[in-house]
């Protein structure tokens, strides 16, 4: 018997093991994929690209995982973690562990409720395999960060600090409004906005700069899992297309929801932009050349060209998307700094040096706006003075970012939008962010918001250390990188050789 | 055939590790795409064209001296730049669609 080509081989496993109901109906079957308003006539349409087979699956799968670990493994015989450029690098894996990471396990949940309840065998064996591709990425994200545990603060209980830390509340929400969703609003916000355009730009930039920084482990997982994610991205785009090609009546639901998924992304990258001119003591690519090459010309260049066929046109509020790249990383940045004592990581102020190169990088913001008042930080940390805001920040009601953004080309004029919405006032943070609560008011209304959390007496009392305490945070996770117990053990690990 | 968005062409493209079982490919693919960039960055290697990126299996083959299945581009890439036209036992081809 001849041997079966790809293309039968995925037939017969994925379409050739599904069946017909016999004593349910359809809609019985599959109660979820209706309420939304998306008309699917045929399931059948939707392929896979890769057709991807279980037992290829597994095989490439296992592959990966084999490399990977042995990368792991050996980075942490040889003691890797003293190769990095700066114990300050490390506040990027405090971000991406607490931050990512529990995303990651909150895909593999959701991917597996889609495995169940898509009514087409192609779609649900795509999102089955998705499904454990996350839980592998939060395992292997875990095991791969877990060795600098025993060194560097603040990677201890990640899951506790995303359920309970303010700023984490920006990623966990993201999520939680995807979920909330319905399947098909779920598929457009995380295989769409989350994989195609937001996993490129926290993968692959920041992956090699985590190569660039000494850290081989975590740009080993980066890539291994964005090598998923490049699946990921193929499918998610797999199914925008299925859904326009499928009914007109797509077309204006599914408008919406990548104008609300894709400015909700955006605003998540907000901390990504950070990671990326901040967290990487040594410098591979800054935010707005990465910004340029994987959203602006792979996306909007590439990819919306396509999707004009089906009558999508790009997002809306791009163009201020496009405006902010060139001071967005330092806004947030601020954010960071200035509430860094109630945080599980430690910020400063750049050295010079890299002041100059994001000079070089953004020429027309970073001196007049961002230089002088990092000069002033610096003056008085070092008359030991260091700023720290006292108060609690307002929140955007949907990104829950503190709302330290600017009207759009304008980085000195504070920004801030409020609806009324039934005698009560709700802030948000950006035209993007005001058009998405007033299309839902009733959704972003229940947001879990953890400053009015902290005033309500939800978060452990009514002080900061008892808040900090609430959140899991310990002694020398919080405050200033250079007063840090992390910035003392570097430098007693990198004394002249000779000496312990 | 190549349409010009913004005053730049449509690429396509895929971003590999900077692996050494990579760089076989990389050739491969260099080879196939007579007018594809490289970028080099830390740990990977970004490879961009147009109209369209084609791996071929008979190239990665004879470049690497042994026999190559197109599932092992899996473990090669880190991202996709463009529509994967067809994948199967022979080549890989990606491109816009519309």
């Amino acid at each position: 018997m001849a041997k079966a080509s790809m293309r039968e081989r995925y037939t017969e496993l994925t379409r050739g093991l599904a069946w017909e109901p016999t004593y349910v109906s359809h809609e019985q079957l599959y109660p979820h994929t209706r309420f939304e308003g998306i008309k699917i006539h045929d399931w059948d349409a939707w392929e896979d690209p890769f057709r991807l087979t279980v037992d290829a699956y597994a095989k490439y799968q296992s592959e990966k995982d084999k490399r990977l670990y042995a990368v792991v493994d050996s980075f942490a015989q040889g003691q890797g973690h003293l190769n990095a450029t700066d114990a300050r690098y490390f506040n990027s894996l405090r971000l991406f562990l607490q931050g990512v990471t529990p995303l990651e396990y909150a895909a593999h949940r959701h991917f597996a409720y889609l495995a169940r309840h898509l009514d087409g065998p192609g779609p649900r064996f795509a999102s089955l395999c998705q499904s454990i591709d996350e839980l592998r990425h939060n395992q292997t994200e875990t095991h791969a960060i877990s060795m600098y545990n025993k060194y560097y603060d603040g990677l201890h209980n990640p899951n506790l600090m995303h359920d309970r830390v303010w700023y984490l509340s920006v990623p966990k929400s993201f999520f939680d409004d995807g979920i909330s969703a319905g399947p098909f609003e779920f598929m457009t916000a995380i295989s769409f906005s989350f994989e195609y355009f937001l996993t490129n730009l926290l993968f692959v930039p920041f992956m090699s700069g985590a190569s660039f920084n000494g850290d081989l482990s975590t740009m080993s997982f980066g890539f291994s899992a964005q090598s998923d994610e490049s699946r990921h991205m193929t499918l998610g785009l797999e199914c925008i297309k299925f859904i326009l090609e499928q009914d007109e009546d797509n077309v204006p639901i599914m408008q919406d929801w990548i104008d609300k998924w894709f400015w909700r992304g955006y605003r998540l990258l907000g901390l990504v932009a950070c990671m990326q001119d901040y967290f990487l003591p040594k410098k591979v690519m800054s935010w707005k050349e990465a910004f340029e090459l994987y959203l602006e010309q792979q996306m909007l260049e590439g990819l919306f060209p396509d999707l004009d066929y089906y009558g999508i046109r790009p997002p809306r509020h791009v163009e201020q998307a496009i405006a902010e790249k060139e001071y967005v990383s330092h806004q947030v940045f601020w954010v960071l700094y200035q509430f860094s004592h109630a945080a599980s990581f430690t910020t400063t102020i750049p050295h010079d040096e890299e002041m100059d190169w994001m000079a070089r990088q953004y020429p027309d913001t970073f001196n007049r706006y961002y230089r002088p008042m990092y000069l002033k930080a610096r003056a008085m940390q070092q008359a030991g003075k260091r700023f720290f805001n006292g108060g609690l920040p307002m929140l955007c009601q949907v990104c829950q970012i503190p709302m330290g953004f600017t009207e759009i080309g304008k980085p000195a004029l504070q920004a801030q939008r409020f609806s009324i919405h039934q005698g009560e006032r709700y802030n948000t943070c950006s035209d993007g962010c005001q058009w998405i609560f007033e299309r839902e008011p009733e959704k972003y209304r229940q947001a879990w918001l953890p400053v009015h959390q902290i005033y309500q007496g939800n978060c452990g009392g009514p002080t900061l250390p008892e808040v900090m305490e609430w959140y899991g945070l310990q002694p020398g996770d919080s405050g200033e990188y250079l007063d840090s117990q992390d910035a003392k053990n570097w430098e007693l690990w990198h004394q002249p050789e000779g000496v312990s | 055939m190549a349409e010009r968005t913004a005053g730049r062409v449509r690429q396509v493209g895929v971003d590999l590790q900077d692996t050494e079982d990579n760089r076989g490919l990389i050739e491969a693919i260099e080879r196939d795409n007579a007018d594809a960039t490289l970028r080099r960055m830390p740990g990977m290697v970004k490879i961009q064209t147009h109209p369209q990126l084609t791996v071929r299996r008979s190239t990665v083959e004879e470049i690497l001296g042994r026999p190559w299945d197109t599932n092992e581009f899996q473990l090669a890439i880190i991202s996709i730049s463009g529509n994967v036209a067809e994948w199967d036992e022979d080549e890989i081809v990606i491109r816009w669609e519309h």
